[in-house]
């Protein structure tokens, strides 16, 4: 069914294999202390704010159940959304794709007369490639969440959804702000606090004279017509209250049944993302507030391989991410490689799921190697606040790459190279199976219940029992020991 | 056809005829098992862990504590429907939001805001403005860089859903856990970015 309905475009997928992309990455030591610290601090302080909430699991399965829900009655709850939001005096449009949502938007700001904007990181935003966009229509963008800023400043790409700029530490960050802020302060340390209070000064005249403001949602209620966004640093607040254009892009899966459902995502999201019992900021806004923030608010609803995706029964779930990041940061293929390497707004376990999906898994570039980027340890399905069960998703898609490649030898080559790397060092591998695995058996899991009877490919020309079923009772490493 | 119809009708191709989802198990907790006194501790917990200040004071002290938080502040602004008893031992220059509504120039000026909320929630450390009495617009508690901020004890809440049920959805909402932070850099928390660096909480319990 997926194959009628049109995919995805924008920064969704690269022109080359992961395991090729992931050599470059894997040649940056740097880089690699960047994110294990970085990863490392994040887990445990997840873990112990998560711990702190006895009811964790009766959350995780509420939050996966209302989003089973939203998929199933879609098309009637964002006819909902867009009648209360127009109701509530916003202005609801839609776009098929990226280029069509860049045009929305773009038309938008040029009524208003403005040629600069300031944003609010948006997952959204980036994915459709709206800055580019702008600039050829000369509007002039302005990150202004310090990651996203500093990834800015530095013309690089994100390599985290949550934190932009994971891959540099705090001197590095202090070498872009010295060299391309233009107006650092002299004598800048590398100390966090000074590097956040140069952010604050180099941004604030901007905030308080932006006249359009854009950015996303990481929700939206259907029954009210509110968007919510969470932040951190005030730059949120900042451009949803100051301006007198809003425009907000919004992928047409964030919706939410009802406002009570808030009660569930404003448990998991923090604690999954940043770790902490709450972020500093929320902000929820349902039209126009005569008096208080934008008068002009406009929402930009978007599909873009999303319908596609909706389409494949397993695969949908992955419509469910909530983008909190906890996944990349368990997952031993990212804290090895970084964002980068899988050439896609989403990276990391989510990323290898969404991006092939949103953007069909063909038989070459990076879509159809993806899936084979990920050891299948689980760690990921063990954190994901909404239960995605990304090990199944993956196998799932590898299926699909395969019928995809059927007689295409060159690509079988890559998609074994892709699998070759991740398993090649077995000790490592055995190390970042342990650390991961929280007490579930994922892999086994998914077998046992779709019904595979031998392993996905490529891992079946590995082994000389390609026909024999995985065993129930043997873990995925067990197995692998015993029959190298 | 046009952008709208086509993308519902490719939802729909994509659910196919009859699509179904479990029902939702709201299990979870709604309340606190705790007693006033303790949820009133837990909500003092959470803030100073964000780094915020906090004032514990009765009805007839909270003029003094008012006073207090605010030393050192020469020009203050105030929702324009603030209590007048708040402020009698504030020394300095109050100014009013409304009905002339100040401008943002006026607010950067300003040493800090002084406002009420509309409920807290203890296990979070989380307070809720929605522009209700004593609240004022939204830019009021963004631009200047302090903000005091009076919860009364019954404002206080257990946690995030407790809260939520309190709320009306359609205002403007403004969920602030502690001072603006970024974990930005190397993921550690930096308190102190754009909002107000500054959060000064005063309990006002009877
Ligand atoms: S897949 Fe789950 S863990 Fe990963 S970002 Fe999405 S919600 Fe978070």
């Amino acid at each position: 069914m997926s194959e009628r309905l049109p995919h995805g475009s924008g920064r969704l997928a690269g022109p080359r294999p992961f395991p090729d992309a992931a050599v470059v990455e894997l040649g940056k030591p740097q880089l690699r202390a960047n994110l294990h610290k970085a990863t490392h601090t994040i887990r445990n302080k997840r873990a112990r704010v998560v711990d702190e909430l006895p009811d964790w699991e009766k959350l995780r399965l509420a939050g996966s159940a209302i989003k089973s829900d939203v998929m199933a009655r879609l098309p009637e709850l964002l006819v909902q959304f867009e009648a209360a939001a127009t109701a509530a005096g916003a202005t609801v449009h839609w776009a098929r794709d990226a280029a069509e949502a860049c045009e929305v938007v773009t038309g938008l700001v040029r009524e208003t007369g403005a040629d600069e904007v300031v944003k609010v990181k948006s997952m959204a935003t980036q994915e459709i490639e709206l800055n580019e966009a702008l600039e050829a229509a000369g509007i002039t963008a302005t990150e202004t969440d310090l990651a996203e800023l500093i990834v800015q400043l530095n013309d690089d790409q994100p390599s985290h959804i949550l934190v932009p700029a994971i891959h540099y530490n705090r001197s590095q960050i202090r070498d872009i702000f010295t060299e391309r802020m233009g107006d650092a302060p002299a004598g800048l340390t590398d100390e966090p606090r000074v590097l956040a209070e140069a952010a604050r000064l180099h941004l604030r005249r901007k905030f308080l004279s932006s006249k359009v403001a854009i950015s996303g949602a990481n929700f939206a209620v259907a029954e009210t017509g509110t968007l919510v966004v969470l932040e951190s640093e005030g730059n949120g607040r900042m451009c949803l209250t100051l301006p007198e254009t809003l425009i907000s892009v919004v992928g047409v899966e964030k919706l939410l049944p009802s406002f009570t459902d808030l009660e569930v995502f404003l448990q998991l999201l923090p604690r999954s993302s940043t770790g902490e019992r709450m972020n500093p900021y929320t902000s929820m806004w349902t039209g126009v507030t005569p008096g208080d923030g934008p008068q002009n608010v406009h929402i930009v609803l978007i599909d873009n391989g999303r319908s596609a995706t909706l389409a494949d029964e397993v695969g949908r779930q992955a419509l469910h991410c909530i983008r909190c990041s906890a996944c990349m940061n368990v997952c031993p293929v990212y804290e090895r490689v970084g964002g980068h390497a899988y050439q896609s707004v989403y990276p990391g376990p989510i990323g290898a799921i969404l991006s092939p999906q949103m953007t069909g898994v063909s038989a070459s570039g990076v879509s159809s190697t993806l899936p084979f980027a990920s050891t299948l340890c689980g760690a990921c399905y063990d954190v994901c606040p909404v239960r995605i069960n990304i090990p199944e998703v993956l196998v799932h898609l590898r299926q699909e790459a395969v019928d995809a490649h059927r007689g295409k030898p060159s690509a079988e080559r890559t998609a074994m190279k892709a699998m070759g790397w991740v398993m090649g060092d077995r000790r490592r591998y055995a190390r970042a199976l342990r650390a991961a695995r929280a007490g579930s058996a994922p892999l086994a899991a998914v077998l046992r219940r779709r019904k595979v009877r031998r392993l996905p490919w490529p891992m079946s020309a590995w082994t000389a029992s390609r026909d024999a079923p995985l065993p129930a009772t043997e873990t995925f490493r067990d197995w692998w020991r015993r029959t190298r | 056809m046009n952008a709208r119809d086509e993308i519902l009708a490719r939802l729909r191709t994509a659910l196919g005829p009859t699509p179904s989802a479990p029902p939702v198990p709201r299990d979870y907790r709604v309340d606190d098992d705790l007693d006033d006194a303790a949820r009133l501790e837990t909500f003092v917990d959470r803030l100073v862990d964000y780094k915020a200040e906090v004032t514990r004071c009765t009805p007839d002290t909270l003029a003094e504590a008012v006073g207090a938080a605010l030393a050192g502040v020469e020009r203050l602004v105030v929702p324009g429907d603030v209590p007048e008893g708040w402020l009698s031992a504030y020394p300095g220059t109050a100014v009013a939001d409304g009905p002339q509504p100040l401008t943002v120039s006026d607010l950067d000026d300003a040493d800090a805001v002084l406002t009420g909320c509309a409920v807290a929630a203890a296990l979070t450390g989380t307070i809720v403005l929605d522009g209700g009495a004593g609240q004022g617009r939204r830019a009021l508690t963004l631009v200047p860089d302090h903000h005091v901020c009076v919860v009364t004890a019954d404002q206080v809440v257990g946690g995030v859903p407790a809260a939520i049920r309190r709320l009306a959805p359609t205002r403007p909402l403004t969920f602030i856990s502690g001072p603006s932070a970024t974990s930005d850099i190397e993921l550690n928390r930096v308190e102190g970015v754009h909002g107000p660096r500054r959060l000064h909480v005063i309990i006002v319990e009877s």
